[in-house]
């Protein structure tokens, strides 16, 4: 390991890293604007200089320069001071002075650096240059005389994203960045430009001109628009939700977001569910709590227990999935569902549910194959570990169902279902590939699992599984990919038909042939609710969405960042919501309401506050007890048994913009799903 | 850069092309993205439709902004369509002290369009380039592939009057000195025999 003298003091830092990283670790700080961690060298800003010697006798620049055996490092001698003022000058030249109406205004990396490192004016007497602001899509707003050039949004969308759609036009004072003929970015991560863009060129389109950083409220959460659970911060003022950002999670999301938890929260305000209805003659009307408690307490009485259901939806918290659970054991049914989408899976065994390689974890696989999933709309940010792995380690990649463009070359096996069955008997080229691997993944998503052989298709990929070696020490390849947030929650406290119970799709042929009397909907807007036919429905919930139109008493609930909930994402990592907001109007916490309900019909549930509840949690599965920890689960030996039906395999999202009652409302989502999905056709993640 | 025609190259280009490639080593194609771009940009009279560009993308398997940003980096290429004869006036100091900004006043007139424009016959194009290296025998302008040196504003405008006429007048130094030896004759070296071993 070389040793370095950084300002006086020696230091020994590990081989091959840069003089940036080499100062970083002796705690000093370096400035840069076109240097980033996670994205390649460019070497364009100038603004990292620091003096080396051995060297030329002038500045260096030190993110691009590695460091050697020996070398005299200054960071902040005289000639540092002058070159660093120089090239801040020279940055400053073209960039307007408009600050007071710029969006980045407080959280920018110029303005930030010129206040502490730059000149008090400017020499400069000519003319700024001006650049014609370019379009980049519904999400990015751009404002390009501001752009230093530093090309983070072009290294991030040909590296990261995959979508090489970025480019630096021209040179010298001349250059724009652009894309291809100003074409919308083609990628469910495109917004994080926004994020690295070390100026105001490119900001957020729904937020412009909307708060200032300093007046928000900053509130530390997880997002629920997939199964990821990516690490969120919450910007609100007062009780408006402004926007949502992402933060440090390097096992989850690393510091990205997908464009769907960034934007889709204007939805948050659109169609809210805020107080109480009962259907009166047919028509739903405002009424109190009471009077809606009433209403279904009577309702309970007069049904028997056998007739009632209950299914949960794919956004709820573990806490009010625990009180349903428990309120629906008094009354002594077991037909509980949160299976929306009819998926296979069963809550005995973890290994067969969990995406066991874990996200992180992915990044090793050195082939993997995709059945029924199309990872880029179900989970953008699994599908960038996969591009990695493609980068890194060569990932050979196939898939079974939809041709798609993952941003990675992917060898597409067919869609149907029978190919599954092949490979497992071995009877398929890719099973070579398999077999030779050392890490070889499966990720089998809800596509596959939900259809009516997902048993079938559940057990053939454990066989591979088995007998491909995905399965050995420190290495367990078999994955799910789930896209709900709640279901792997869900089926952590076994909120599942009990023998003899009804599962989603039993309840509602039950419902329309009048074998159920009264369905209880958590926040279950994914099912067809025209079917219920004739059966009392409570619809619980923050959104007027299709369960609350079926419904005959709307009981509002809080989303997922007016509330402090647990989430368990799809590789089993506990994790908490924190309250952003109060919801809105009588609106309550949702746990607190079946709380309230179980006291109308006496129902003996014993929880009174927060931490009751999570006691609750951790009593009927421990688990909940190991916040952002993976337990690894024992890999099991029983397998599901059924046969496949040959057809073709779908992926489980149509829409990657509107997924969600959230993103269903949502305005910014909707000019999305127009300009990105509509207006493409089938392009974006499909077969372009 | 809105040409919406489709763009193939012609059967000899494509063997050309397929020359070209085979100079870099295997898998590395993108490698001649400039010298096909200068076959496309010939092959397209003098500039490079959009056409040109996505087919270049596709035929090097490159994404289309990385060819679009090759192109656009080189001055030596054109993005908007440019006039039979493409004249480039250098402005860099050893011209312009020589005389450049009379070339330029010469060519405005001759020509009747402004920088950076095209003449409505469609015969010329007017460009100011930064030094395209013939100092020696500043000023100079490029006139397509050809360098016309040692210019006068009288013999500039000859040229270009010859231009308009479709003939081909003689490039290199107007002065008709070879190269850039001294203009007023050899100074050294002028022993017989000597000069006469080149």
């Amino acid at each position: 390991m070389p040793k370095v003298t950084i300002d006086g003091s020696e230091i020994e830092v590990p081989h091959g890293i840069t003089v940036l990283q080499a100062c970083e670790m002796a705690g000093k700080e370096i400035l840069r604007f076109c240097y980033h961690e996670r994205l390649s060298i460019a070497g364009n800003c100038r603004m990292c200089l620091v003096e080396v010697s051995p060297g030329p006798p002038k500045p260096a620049a030190s993110c691009a320069l590695p460091v050697g055996e020996g070398m005299e490092i200054k960071t902040d001698s005289d000639m540092v001071k002058k070159a660093r003022n120089g090239v801040m000058e020279l940055l400053l030249i073209n960039h307007p002075l408009d600050c007071p109406i710029c969006d980045q205004g407080g959280e920018c990396d110029l303005q930030d650096q010129a206040m502490a490192y730059g000149h008090d004016s400017s020499r400069f007497e000519e003319n700024k240059r001006s650049v014609k602001d370019k379009n980049m899509g519904p999400l990015v707003k751009t404002i390009m005389t501001r752009c230093i050039h530093c090309t983070r949004c072009v290294r991030f969308a040909t590296e990261i994203a995959g979508v090489p759609e970025l480019g630096m036009l021209g040179r010298g004072e001349n250059a724009e960045i652009t894309s291809y003929l100003e074409k919308s970015l083609e990628s469910e991560l495109s917004a994080n430009v926004i994020d690295l863009c070390p100026v105001g060129a490119l900001t957020s389109k729904p937020y412009a001109f909307i708060s200032r950083p300093w007046e928000l409220t900053k509130t530390e959460s997880i997002d629920v628009m997939d199964a990821v659970g990516s690490a969120i911060r919450i910007d609100a003022r007062q009780t408006e939700v402004l926007r949502v950002l992402p933060r440090l999670n390097e096992d989850v999301n690393e510091e990205w977001l997908s464009d769907k938890a960034r934007f889709a929260v204007d939805g948050l305000k659109k169609q809210r569910l805020d107080r109480p209805y009962i259907r009166v003659d047919g028509k739903l009307r405002e009424s109190t709590w009471q009077e809606a408690f009433a209403v279904i307490g009577n309702k309970i009485k007069s049904v028997e227990a056998d007739r009632v259901a209950a299914i949960v939806g794919d956004q709820c918290d573990a806490e009010s999935m625990i009180a349903l659970k428990d309120l629906m054991d008094f009354i002594g049914t077991k037909n509980i569902d949160c299976r929306q989408d009819g998926a296979k899976l069963s809550s005995h065994d973890r290994s067969l549910y969990l995406f066991n390689s874990t996200i992180a974890g992915i990044e090793s696989a050195d082939s993997v194959l995709l059945v029924g999933t199309n990872l880029r709309w179900e989970a953008p940010l699994i599908n960038t570990r996969l591009r990695k792995a493609w980068i890194n380690n060569n990932l050979k990649a196939a898939s079974i169902g939809p041709d798609l463009n993952l941003t990675y070359p992917i060898n597409n096996l067919g869609s149907r279902a029978n190919i599954i069955n092949s490979i497992a008997e071995g009877k398929h080229p890719f099973c070579e590939v398999l077999k030779n691997s050392d890490r070889p993944a499966i990720i089998l998503g809800m596509g596959a699992l939900s259809r009516p052989d997902g048993t079938a298709i559940l057990k053939m990929a454990k066989k591979i599984a088995d007998d491909y070696g995905l399965i050995k020490e420190g290495w367990n390849g078999f994955n799910i990919l789930h896209t709900a947030a709640s279901r792997v929650g869900a089926l952590y406290i076994d909120f599942m038909p009990s023998q003899g119970g009804r599962d989603v799709e039993n309840i509602i042929s039950g419902s329309s042939n009048g074998e159920i009397d009264l369905v209880y909907l958590l926040g279950a807007d994914e099912i067809d609710t025209s079917k219920l036919g004739k059966s009392f429905v409570i619809y619980q919930g923050h959104h007027g969405d299709l369960g609350a139109h079926s419904a005959d008493v709307i009981l509002p609930g809080a989303a997922y960042t007016e509330k402090n909930g647990t989430y368990v994402n799809t590789e089993g990592r506990v994790q908490i919501t924190r309250q952003a907001v109060q919801p809105p109007g009588n609106a309550r916490e949702d746990w607190t309401i079946i709380r309230a309900l179980s006291d109308v019909i006496r129902a003996n549930i014993s929880y009174d506050t927060l931490g009751d509840v999570r006691e609750r949690l951790t009593e009927v599965n421990p688990l909940f007890d190991r916040i952002n920890e993976i337990v690894t689960p024992d890999w099991t030996n029983k397998s599901p048994s059924e046969f496949i039906e040959d057809g073709p395999i779908h992926s489980a999202i149509q829409n990657y913009y509107m997924t969600c009652p959230i993103s269903r409302a949502s305005e910014t989502m909707a000019k999305c799903s127009q300009e990105l999905i509509t207006t493409l056709g089938n392009r974006t993640g499909t077969n372009g | 850069m809105n040409s919406t025609d489709n763009f193939e190259f012609t059967e000899s280009s494509k063997r050309r092309c397929e020359e070209i490639i085979s100079r870099y080593p295997d898998g590395r194609k993108q490698s001649a993205v400039i010298p096909v771009l200068d076959l496309a940009q010939r092959q397209c009279g003098g500039w490079l439709p959009n056409s040109a560009i996505e087919h270049i993308a596709d035929y090097l398997n490159m994404p289309k902004i990385r060819v679009l940003e090759v192109a656009s980096f080189y001055s030596m290429f054109n993005l908007k369509p440019v006039g039979k004869y493409f004249i480039q006036l250098c402005r860099t100091t050893p011209c312009w002290l020589r005389g450049a900004d009379d070339l330029r006043n010469i060519a405005i007139e001759t020509t009747g369009c402004k920088l950076g424009e095209t003449s409505e016959d469609g015969l010329f194009t007017l460009t100011e380039v930064e030094c395209l290296g013939a100092c020696c025998n500043a000023p100079m302008v490029q006139i397509n592939d050809d360098y016309y040196e040692d210019l006068t504003s009288k013999s500039f405008k000859n040229i270009i009057e010859s231009l308009k006429q479709h003939n081909s007048p003689s490039s290199g130094s107007q002065l008709g000195r070879t190269g850039s030896e001294p203009a007023s004759g050899l100074t050294s070296l002028t022993e017989k025999g000597i000069s006469d071993v080149s």
